[in-house]
């Protein structure tokens, strides 16, 4: 009897396992969805995806807020470039005068480019735009003001610039 | 369940291969045994889980995967290729705007306070500081023109908008005054935005404009003067019964903006129409309504034109076939046409069309379809920097004026530092062009020549290939009238000349290369803001080429790609083709102020603005030239200068109202 009642039990739990399994793959194919078809837009498909993916919130997030998420990035590397800027005063004083140039620059993306650019989104995705592709020249104007070779942190202009390239792609989906 | 443990990975399984002896056996073998096809049930489900995962990323990623390693080089190269894959992702991304230029500047110029505060200009309309966008509202009462504006009162950059006012005699001198509408209700929590003003019968105005709800969603509201004995419409009132429209079933709550100034139809009622999209459709929805606090939405559309993306800044007026004045915007009949204009969301261009409107349901079709409103190819007010702008009827001169936002070229930080951002264009009248009837003719109000000061007349010959200094003496304030002949002779010459080859249907100002291209009748014209040696100039120029058919074509074009050495500038090619019709000289104006400069080719059939910054064509350092690039052919150059003065806009006091009124 107590054989049987287990196994009966066993099979139940089976069916509703396979149950949730097949809701699990469903629920996979649409969260995956969204985020998929909007970097697909974009002209850097697998950064878009991993910038995005590495946030919880965008598998429940529309446009805006996969474009909010990118812009939080952009301020995250602004920041992070920032810090670099700071200590490359110490490691390389005589590049004083370009990196007073880039501290001016991305204290502007991380002020006011993204500032404007999380109120515009929402609002007037077209300011938005403006305030994204302003962060990429600023970091290649920083960028530009390093004599050949000498610059600290090429990685980080060249990151930074891709991932605007892809943000502005998905706040132009708003337009 | 045994199968299932195959699925196992190997580290989960409870046996030991190493250890096959007794000593394994285990009092909980029957339990474990008991529990591992659950354990197996869950592990299975996890892993089909996973696999599922896996196969819709592999089965819908069929993008190209580019590479994340980051490039190590930093060279030119690089940037550009960023900014060159930026074209790929809209076909209507004007990428022309925001593209850096080209040429890789070996020194970064660091802005100073000295060059940054010779960008102001001297007789535009701007505020004393901050951020500036659309017009709103713009009309003549009592004496005074009024000119509302989409304001940042907190910062150089887009934000916290409210409507801006100012007020002048003449279009020209203006008085700031306090804010005239602030974002105090839940109705425009988010934005005081775009809006137009109309006239009612007994001689009072409204004023309906889009808020930005506080929860971002577009709506219209009401709004009219506390006083109208107040000549200075100093205060305003919001209609208690706000928002009077909200966005209708079909158009998204982002997609409803900018309502225009109604006209009176047939009926008796007010019709007003504000533009919005569905899906990449442009369109404009109608209302009709009789106090504006309560609309009938039409059915029908007043227009759309597919692929256009949204419609911002409506307008729609009529224009008279025959005459040289403005029509109220109420005005229909046989000798009128009607304009449709939209500001391209997409692009940032203004386009518009001529047209007929049909009263009795409230729509409109385009004289040419094939160039509508919005398409690549239809008119434009101008092919430079312009946007959401915005007409209105004079009744105090019988004048149709039309104003225009005109954003900054420069970096952010730039605007941060020099503390503004944006100017307006000079306002300029609007006419059918009678001689073509197929476009319009724009041209500096009048009142501007007040502003003129001394002048020069020059009249000379500039042969191919020369660049000629004009003698003036300052440079950065400038009104410039002047007439081009190219030399019969030598346009005889190339015309018959097989060898020169037609390039008429290729050529655009923007893909020339700009003014150092020489051709064979052209580029001819003067370079502004141009420092001794050339180093940073800025050609506005006229450039002929030879059709097929040994036609003639004439482009006008302004070339900003030298006009600065600075690299965080955009500075892109502008033009089009200009109308010239038999008989006609070539004729353009040109108004230099600061870091503005605005080109009227053929008596304003088309217009070009720019914005240019330059290092070391400022101040005294600023020039002029007349040139002639052209290979072969001599320009004759018949042109006056003038000083032009400033226009002493002035922050709000009484005096400063005192001392405009009694002008």
């Amino acid at each position: 009897m107590h054989l049987l009642v287990l196994n009966v039990l066993r099979e139940k739990m089976m069916k509703t396992m396979m149950m949730m399994v097949m809701m699990a793959m469903m629920m996979g194919v649409a969260m995956g969805d969204i985020v998929d078809k909007t970097c697909k837009q974009t002209p850097d498909y697998s950064l878009c995806l991993s910038l995005l993916r590495s946030d919880p919130r965008s598998s429940s997030a529309d446009t805006v807020g996969l474009g909010l998420i990118l812009v939080d990035k952009i301020k995250a590397l602004g920041t992070e470039t920032l810090g670099q800027i700071n200590m490359a005063y110490k490691t390389k004083p005589m590049l004083k005068k370009p990196l007073d140039e880039c501290n001016l620059r991305y204290k502007t993306i991380v002020d006011v480019d993204v500032h404007t650019a999380i109120i515009a989104i929402k609002g007037n995705p077209k300011f938005a735009e403006g305030a994204i592709v302003d962060a990429g020249v600023e970091a290649s104007v920083c960028e530009g003001g390093f004599p050949k070779g000498q610059s600290p942190i090429t990685g980080l202009t060249q990151k930074m610039n891709e991932i605007c390239d892809v943000t502005r792609a998905i706040v132009r989906m708003l337009l | 369940m045994a199968s299932s443990d195959a699925l196992l990975p190997i580290s989960a399984r409870e046996e030991d291969p190493l250890v096959s002896d007794g000593s394994r056996s285990d009092p909980n073998a029957e339990t474990h045994r008991r529990k591992r096809p659950v354990k197996g049930l869950l592990a299975v489900s996890f892993g089909l889980l996973f696999i599922a995962f896996y196969v819709v990323l592999i089965a819908t990623h069929h993008g190209s995967s580019r590479s994340n390693d980051v490039k190590i080089e930093s060279d030119e190269t690089a940037t550009t290729t960023s900014r060159a894959r930026l074209a790929g992702v809209s076909e209507k991304s004007n990428d022309q705007l925001w593209k850096l230029s080209g040429e890789r500047n070996t020194v970064s110029f660091a802005w100073n306070n000295s060059v940054l505060s010779w960008q102001r200009t001297a007789f535009h309309f701007q505020p004393e500081q901050n951020w500036m966008n659309d017009p709103n509202g713009p009309l003549f009462y009592k004496g005074w023109y009024h000119f509302f504006y989409q304001y940042n009162p907190n910062a150089a950059v887009w934000g916290d908008i409210v409507w801006g006012h100012a007020v002048s005699k003449d279009l020209i001198h203006w008085v700031h005054l306090p804010i005239a509408m602030v974002a105090d209700q839940w109705y425009d929590a988010n934005g005081v935005w775009t809006g137009s003003a109309t006239f009612l019968d007994d001689g009072s105005l409204v004023m309906l404009y889009t808020g930005s709800t506080d929860k971002s969603v577009q709506v219209q509201n009401l709004a009219y003067p506390e006083d109208l004995n107040d000549p200075l419409l100093l205060k305003w009132v919001k209609y208690s019964g706000n928002p009077v429209l909200v966005p209708p079933p079909g158009i998204l709550p982002k997609d409803f903006r900018d309502p225009t100034t109604a006209w009176k139809t047939s009926d008796g009622k007010w019709r007003i129409t504000i533009g919005s999209k569905i899906n990449k459709t442009g369109i404009s929805l109608v209302y009709d309504t009789i106090d504006f606090k309560t609309y009938e939405k039409h059915d029908t559309l007043l227009h759309k034109v597919p692929n256009t993306g949204m419609w911002e800044c409506v307008d729609f007026y009529p224009v008279s076939k025959t005459a040289v004045n403005g029509l109220d915007t109420s005005v229909n009949g046989p000798n009128v046409k009607h304009i449709v204009k939209a500001s391209m969301d997409d692009t940032r261009f203004d386009h518009y069309a001529v047209g007929t409107y049909f009263d009795s349901n409230g729509t409109w079709i385009p004289d040419d379809p094939t160039i509508d409103v919005g398409m690549s190819a239809s008119l434009r007010y101008d092919y430079g920097k312009f946007y959401a702008s915005k007409t209105f009827y004079d009744q105090n001169k019988g004048r149709r004026i039309l104003w225009s936002w005109i954003g900054e070229s420069d970096s952010e930080a730039a605007d941060v530092q020099k503390g503004w951002s944006s100017l307006q264009g000079i306002p300029r009248t609007v006419v059918l062009d009678t001689k073509t009837g197929k476009n319009l003719i724009q041209w500096p109000v009048e009142e501007i020549k007040s502003l003129r000061l001394s002048s020069k007349q020059f009249d000379m010959e500039v042969g191919p290939g020369s660049v000629v200094p004009v003698d003036v003496d300052s440079a950065a304030q400038l009104d410039i009238e002047a007439e081009f002949e190219i030399k019969k002779e030598s346009l005889d010459k190339i015309l018959g000349d097989s060898s020169v080859v037609a390039e008429a249907e290729e050529f655009s100002c923007q893909k020339s290369g700009g003014a150092s291209v020489r051709g064979a009748l052209g580029p001819f014209g003067f370079s502004v803001l141009a420092d001794k040696s050339l180093s940073e100039q800025t050609p506005v120029y006229f450039y002929l080429a030879k059709g097929k058919d040994s036609k003639l074509k004439t482009f006008f074009c302004t070339d900003t790609s030298r006009s600065t050495f600075a690299n965080d500038v955009v500075k892109p090619i502008y033009g089009s083709a200009v109308p010239v019709l038999k008989g006609e000289k070539l004729t353009m104006r040109i108004l230099v102020d600061h870091s503005i400069v605005e080109g009227f080719a053929q008596g304003g059939r088309t217009c070009i603005t720019s914005r240019v910054y330059p290092t070391k064509a400022i101040y005294g350092a600023a020039k002029l030239f007349v040139f002639n690039n052209a290979i072969d052919a001599t320009v004759t150059a018949s042109f006056k200068v003038w000083q032009m003065n400033s226009a002493f806009i002035h922050p709000y006091s009484e005096e400063a109202v005192r001392a405009l009124s009694s002008t």
